[in-house]
Order: C-alpha cells, then sequence, then structure tokens
C-alpha cells in the first residue's frame, strides 16, 4: 500500500505533520531553555577569566578547556549516564531500593548548556577586552560601586559588542540540540526517524527534518536582526 | 642625574604591597581547589575500577577506533578542502547563478546539523535503492563508513569554503592591482601574492574546523560506524562500566589539545616576520 507524499504530510491521522510540529516545539523548547542558563554560566566565566586573580583565571580556564575540548554527543553521555550514576550513588545511601531515571530533557539542557557555556565565555572575554579601562574608571570616579560601574557602564556596551558572537552561538545551539534525540528526547530528527522507520520514506522526512531546521535558522536570522537594530538604535539615540 | 634617578629607584622602591585575602582570591582559590578534588575524585576512581583484564580487551579496539576517527578526520578535510575550492571560487565569481547556487550549498549545509545530513544521506537514499542498485552505486551507500565519509566531506567543503572566501577577501585589493600593474597573471596573483598572505589569516580558522570535525565526528557511532565514541558505546553497553566513558573523554582531549597546540605553534611560526 502506497500512500502518496501529500497524505504522509498531511496534518490529520494519516500525516506526520503534527509529530514533527511537536519534535519543532521540543527542539525549540530545550535550545530556548538552554539559552538563559549558558549565558549566565558563560558570563560567570568570562567575569572570572578577566580577572586580576591568578586563581580565578586558572579555574575558568579549566572549565573552558574541558567542555570546549569534549565531543558534545560524549558530553550529553557523560551527564545523561553519568549523572544518573551519581544520583543514584546518592541515593542509595537514603533507600538501597532507589531506582532514578534523569529527565532526558534535563540532561539536554545540562549537556548543551555548559558546552554553549565554554565558547560564550570567550565571546563574553574578547568583549570585555575591547572595552577600554577609563570606561571603568570614569565609572568609579563618580562615585559608582564596582557592581554599579559592572550593570550601568560596562555591562551594556558589552552586549552590543558580543551579539554578533553570540548570535552565532545560538544558531551552532540549535544544531546541535539534534544529539539529544540519541538520548531519547522526541525532536524534530528523532520524531523524524520514527516517521521514517513506519513509512519507509526516509529520504522525504530527513529532508523535511534538514528543512525543519533550515526555517528555524532563517526565523532566527530575522529575530536576531531585530535584536541588532534595536540595539544599535539606543546607540544613535544617545 | 638619570643614573642618580635610577640609584634612588633602587633605593626608595617601596616595599611589596601585602595581598591579602580579598573575596575574588577566596573564590578563585575554592574553584581551583573543586577543580582539583575533581581531578583527584576523578583519578582514584581510575585507579579504584583498574581492571587489567579489561584494559586487555578493550585498549586495543580504542586503539582501532581512534585510529577510524582520526582517519575519517583526515579524508573528510582533504576532500572538504578539494570541494571547497570550486566553491569558494563560485561563491566569489561575478556569475549571479554560480554565486546563488554555491551560497545555497554554503546555507544549507552550515544551517543544519550534521548528525541529520548524515542520516538524510545513510539513511534517507535507501528510498532510492532500486535507482541506486541500476546504477551501480548501492554498494557505496550501504556502507556506513561511506555515507559518513561523503556527509563528512560535503559539510566541511561548505565551511572550509567560507573560510577560504573570508581568507581571500581579507588581503587588500591593493596587492591585486599592485600584481596586475607589474604584469603578473591572474593565476601568478594568486598564488605567489594573495594565498601566502591569506593562508596566515586561514590557519586559525582551520585549525578550529579541525578541531570541530574531531569533535562532530563522535556522531558517525550513530549510524554503526565504530570511532572512538563506538567503541566507547560498545564498551559501555557491554560491561556498564563508567569508566569507559571517562577514558573516552580523556583521549578526546588530549587529540583536541595536542591539535589546537600545534595550530598555535605553527601560527607562531609563521607569522615571525610580523612580530616587532
Amino acid at each position: 500500500m502506497e500512500s502518496s507524499i501529500w497524505t504522509l504530510l498531511s496534518w490529520g491521522p494519516e500525516g506526520w505533520s503534527r509529530s514533527i510540529a511537536y519534535g519543532v516545539f521540543t527542539t525549540v523548547s530545550l535550545a530556548l531553555a538552554t539559552l538563559p542558563l549558558g549565558l549566565f554560566i558563560g558570563f560567570l566565566i568570562a567575569l572570572a577569566k578577566q580577572s586580576s586573580e591568578p586563581s580565578l583565571r586558572l579555574a575558568g580556564n579549566i572549565y573552558t578547556t574541558i567542555f570546549r575540548g569534549l565531543p558534545e554527543l560524549l558530553t550529553l553521555f557523560l551527564v545523561f549516564y553519568g549523572a544518573q550514576l551519581g544520583i543514584q550513588q546518592v541515593a542509595r545511601i537514603f533507600d538501597p531500593n532507589a531506582a532514578i531515571e534523569i529527565n532526558s530533557f534535563v540532561a539536554g539542557m545540562v549537556a548543551l548548556g555548559v558546552m554553549f557555556s565554554s565558547y560564550a565565555s570567550e565571546v563574553f572575554l574578547s568583549a570585555f577586552r575591547a572595552i577600554p579601562i577609563g570606561q571603568y574608571e570614569g565609572g568609579y570616579s563618580i562615585g559608582l560601586t564596582k557592581r554599579q560601574t559592572m550593570r550601568l557602564v560596562v555591562f551594556p556596551q558589552l552586549i552590543r559588542i558580543a551579539l554578533p558572537g553570540l548570535s552565532n552561538l545560538w544558531l551552532i545551539l540549535l544544531k546541535d540540540t539534534a544529539l539529544v534525540s540519541v538520548i531519547g528526547l522526541s525532536d524534530i530528527l528523532r520524531q523524524a526517524t520514527i516517521a521514517s522507520r513506519v513509512t519507509k520514506e526516509s529520504f522525504l522526512f530527513f529532508g523535511v527534518a534538514c528543512l525543519a531546521y533550515l526555517v528555524l535558522a532563517i526565523l532566527s536570522s530575522f529575530g536576531i536582526g531585530a535584536i541588532e537594530r534595536a540595539v544599535g538604535k539606543t546607540e544613535m539615540h544617545r | 642625574m638619570s643614573s642618580a634617578v635610577q640609584n634612588s629607584e633602587v633605593v626608595d622602591r617601596p616595599p611589596p604591597q601585602a595581598r591579602g585575602w580579598p573575596r575574588e582570591r577566596v573564590v578563585g582559590n575554592a574553584l581551583v581547589a573543586i577543580w582539583a578534588l575533581f581531578g583527584l575524585g576523578l583519578l582514584l576512581f581510575l585507579i579504584r575500577a583498574w581492571d587489567p583484564e579489561l584494559f586487555a580487551k578493550y585498549a586495543p579496539l580504542y586503539l582501532h577506533g581512534i585510529g577510524v576517527t582520526l582517519s575519517l578526520v583526515a579524508i573528510s578535510i582533504v576532500l572538504g578542502a578539494i570541494l571547497s575550492l570550486p566553491i569558494a571560487y563560485a561563491r566569489m565569481s561575478r556569475n549571479s547563478v554560480l554565486r546563488a547556487l554555491s551560497y545555497a550549498y554554503v546555507y544549507f549545509f552550515r544551517g543544519t546539523p550534521l548528525l541529520a545530513q548524515t542520516f538524510l544521506i545513510y539513511y534517507g537514499f535507501g528510498s532510492f535503492r532500486p535507482f541506486l542498485e541500476t546504477i551501480g552505486l548501492w554498494t557505496f551507500f550501504r556502507e556506513a563508513w561511506y555515507c559518513a565519509i561523503l556527509a563528512f566531506s560535503l559539510n566541511t567543503a561548505a565551511y572550509q569554503a567560507e573560510i577560504l572566501r573570508g581568507a581571500i577577501e581579507s588581503v587588500p585589493r591593493g596587492q591585486w592591482e599592485s600584481a596586475a600593474s607589474l604584469g603578473l597573471s591572474k593565476f601568478l596573483t594568486l598564488r605567489k601574492i594573495i594565498l601566502p598572505q591569506a593562508l596566515i589569516v586561514a590557519l586559525r580558522p582551520y585549525g578550529n574546523e579541525i578541531i570541530l570535525m574531531i569533535k562532530g565526528s563522535a556522531i558517525v557511532a550513530i549510524i554503526t560506524v565504530y570511532d572512538l565514541m563506538g567503541e566507547t558505546r560498545r564498551a559501555y553497553s557491554r560491561t556498564f562500566d563508567f569508566q569507559t566513558y571517562i577514558w573516552a573523554a580523556l583521549i578526546y582531549l588530549s587529540m583536541v589539545e595536542t591539535l589546537r597546540h600545534g595550530v598555535e605553534w605553527i601560527e607562531r611560526r609563521i607569522t615571525r616576520h610580523l612580530k616587532r
């Protein structure tokens, strides 16, 4: 029984559009959930790496070296299986029969988050280096505290400089989410795999998956363009 | 006069400031201590989990896996480099059709995940089996190894084309013009004047691309190629011993770090004439 391509791609009970759309939703929500985590950790790591204190710099550099050097897939497995084992060991202390399953969404979020943050810290670091020391000194000289200087003077300029690098990282993050299909999260790629197994139309469904990623990338670049214009406008107003 | 100033400097040097323990130093030392404890814990774990039988059984497999990973990356990078030349040429050409086609190629391969591309080639081309059998290409697309090489070469060709284009365009136009005014042909200008300058710019991105490929190559384990990641997964599924993953992580880290330092060393060497 051969069903036509259009039936397979329809929204109805025969078609797979609904499950692919669910996959798109999972991919986007995973990427969106990872973004603030990665940005926050990345910013902290960058702060550590540009500090004058050598031990802070060392700690930050170790973090970047490890998580930038590990393959994304391996990091995912380390988090997924490693965290499961670790938490189970801890839980066994309290309850010998405890069996804990780690949520694959959380595992994906943590693994993608540490990878994103190690790259983001480099972007933030080079943005920090682009801000002249006089900006800090000016902040202190008008009586702002260290924290206020960071928040009111340095941070707004930092974001503007770091934005192109960060938007690049967002596109990489969007693509890296494809890896979580391996640990059983139903993202675009996993839904496409299921659809192609059932219907034997592999090329069609993996092609659709690629197109879905392309559409997400195009939509993102529109969004990034809007953010860049918004950030640029404030500069013109000053 | 100047000697007096020097002398006074020697004599009147202020005593070194006491560093004290500001908050940053406390936090920094604590973090380094956490890393040290983590490293120590890892070491203790590996020592405690040390099993000569396991090692004797899986070490050769891991070595084989490293060989597979490195040859996959090397073959794909070289094929991709060859393929990237016409793409970069088309990207910079004046012909708008060529430019649009190459832009679409680059956008597709940079905008979709490598894993999806690999699936598209390995599983997707299975849909055309009867056709591929008639033209005799089925033996190629049946093998996961060839499909992985094809997917990786096409992918890295897109990235390398952009690196090459960026590097060539980073050389100022005046270089082309002055070469033309000396009567050099376009090809000779490219070979003798533009490329030597462009490759200095391109070295670091090329190094990063190789590192990305080494890391990205781990995904071929999913389509049943037994590279380092594939051997690791196999070893873990047989033994349920977590140290299999730790060893893989250490091996990948040392490969990437060696490469990164190698690229830095080469960069220092070839930019010696630019240092003042």
